[in-house]
């Protein structure tokens, strides 16, 4: 294998696992962001309904 | 030759363009995490109250995400040693695809944010047992004591004993003798589970000085050493059936299942010759002590789901 396409396909690798640890951050952030979200619903119960209008 | 320069480029690849997904989810020890999430399940369903199912979601998650943290921060301080054993050399840092930078930090971020949220959203009862597991097995056992005292994995035990503890605390916010019941399995068990495995792992551990009981004091102290907590983990595992944390199902359970181990326990301590009689009783009973702790908190868990139905 040449080194300018070993290069290449290095660099094609890097790219692709450095996008899919970027996704996999986003998705916990996201589970974390929904997680605080029905957290705080549970612990206030029916109270969230309880507001002046 | 032509195999080993494929090899070497597919490693020059591998090594410089970071870790995969795969490999930062491998730092987490997957395996250790089940068991953890298992036992911490049994821990919440068998504690007395009540707790949303949206809140005992989050924190089996939190105390699996803890579990990983520990898992990744151990293989950070262990990676000097994980390279020169075989049954750890294929972990990613040895292998060069995560950096020991990259798993401290990817560890340390995982336990801040497993016990935060723990805390925040369950109770800070639950969330200060999950910073001490993760402190005690780090500290205590990674750092301190793995590499200095053939009773490591005895006290160092207490860190994976645990997550039923935290799983009651989320429950209840306190810690009570049933939970400390549980813990006292899992510490129990520890040591024969762990010993056994280092009985034919021994040359392993002998190599990077880290003193296991069979390289201290050798296979016959060690199968001695198995045998009594042996028999010390037989009778602690059927105390739950007498605290009303068991019913009759779980005591059946727990005296059938406890004389099995005793049953192979005895059986390595007799073996008087090393070789491969000696490895494959240390062997077997490795392989049923994983069986035993499973099956002991699935009939547990299995009884506290049927009470209700019973009732």
């Amino acid at each position: 294998m040449a080194a300018d396409e070993r290069d290449e396909e290095n660099e094609l690798e890097r790219r692709r696992r450095q996008r899919n640890r970027s996704i996999a951050i986003a998705l916990a952030l996201g589970v974390l962001v929904l997680l605080f979200y029905l957290a705080t619903l549970v612990h206030l119960g029916g109270n969230v309904l309880n507001r002046p209008l | 030759m032509a195999d080993k320069s494929i090899e070497a480029e597919t490693q020059i690849l591998t090594s410089s363009a970071g870790g995969s997904v795969g490999d930062f989810f491998a730092l987490m020890k997957p395996r250790v995490m089940s068991l953890v999430v298992f036992t911490a399940l049994v821990g919440l369903v068998a504690a007395p109250g009540q707790l949303h199912p949206v809140l005992a979601g989050i924190a089996l998650l939190c105390i699996t995400v803890g579990a990983g943290a520990s898992g990744a921060l151990n293989m950070w301080y262990d990676a000097d040693i994980d390279a020169r054993m075989a049954r750890t050399a294929a972990r990613p840092i040895p292998r060069g695809r995560v950096t020991p930078d990259e798993a401290l930090t990817f560890g340390v971020v995982l336990a801040v944010f497993s016990v935060l949220t723990l805390g925040l959203l369950v109770n800070w009862a639950a969330g200060a047992l999950l910073a001490l597991t993760i402190a005690f097995y780090i500290l205590v056992y990674t750092m301190w004591l793995k590499r200095r005292t053939s009773q490591n994995i005895v006290i160092g035990g207490a860190a994976g004993a645990f997550p039923p503890m935290i799983g009651w605390a989320a429950v209840t916010g306190t810690v009570s003798l049933e939970s400390i019941v549980l813990f006292l399995i899992i510490f129990f068990w520890t040591p024969p589970h762990f010993w056994a495995l280092a009985l034919y792992r021994s040359r392993d551990y002998e190599r990077v000085g880290v003193p296991m009981l069979p390289v201290v004091a050798g296979a016959r102290e060690t199968r001695r050493q198995i045998l009594l907590y042996s028999a010390l983990l037989a009778p602690v595992a059927v105390a739950p059936a007498f605290i009303g944390l068991g019913g009759m199902a779980y005591l059946v359970a727990a005296i059938g299942l406890g004389a099995a181990l005793l049953a192979l326990a005895v059986r390595l301590y007799r073996v008087r010759e090393e070789g491969r009689e000696a490895d494959h009783a240390a062997k077997k009973l490795f392989a049923f002590s994983i069986l035993y702790l499973f099956l002991l908190f699935a009939v547990l868990l299995a009884e506290q789901l049927a009470r209700p139905l019973l009732a």
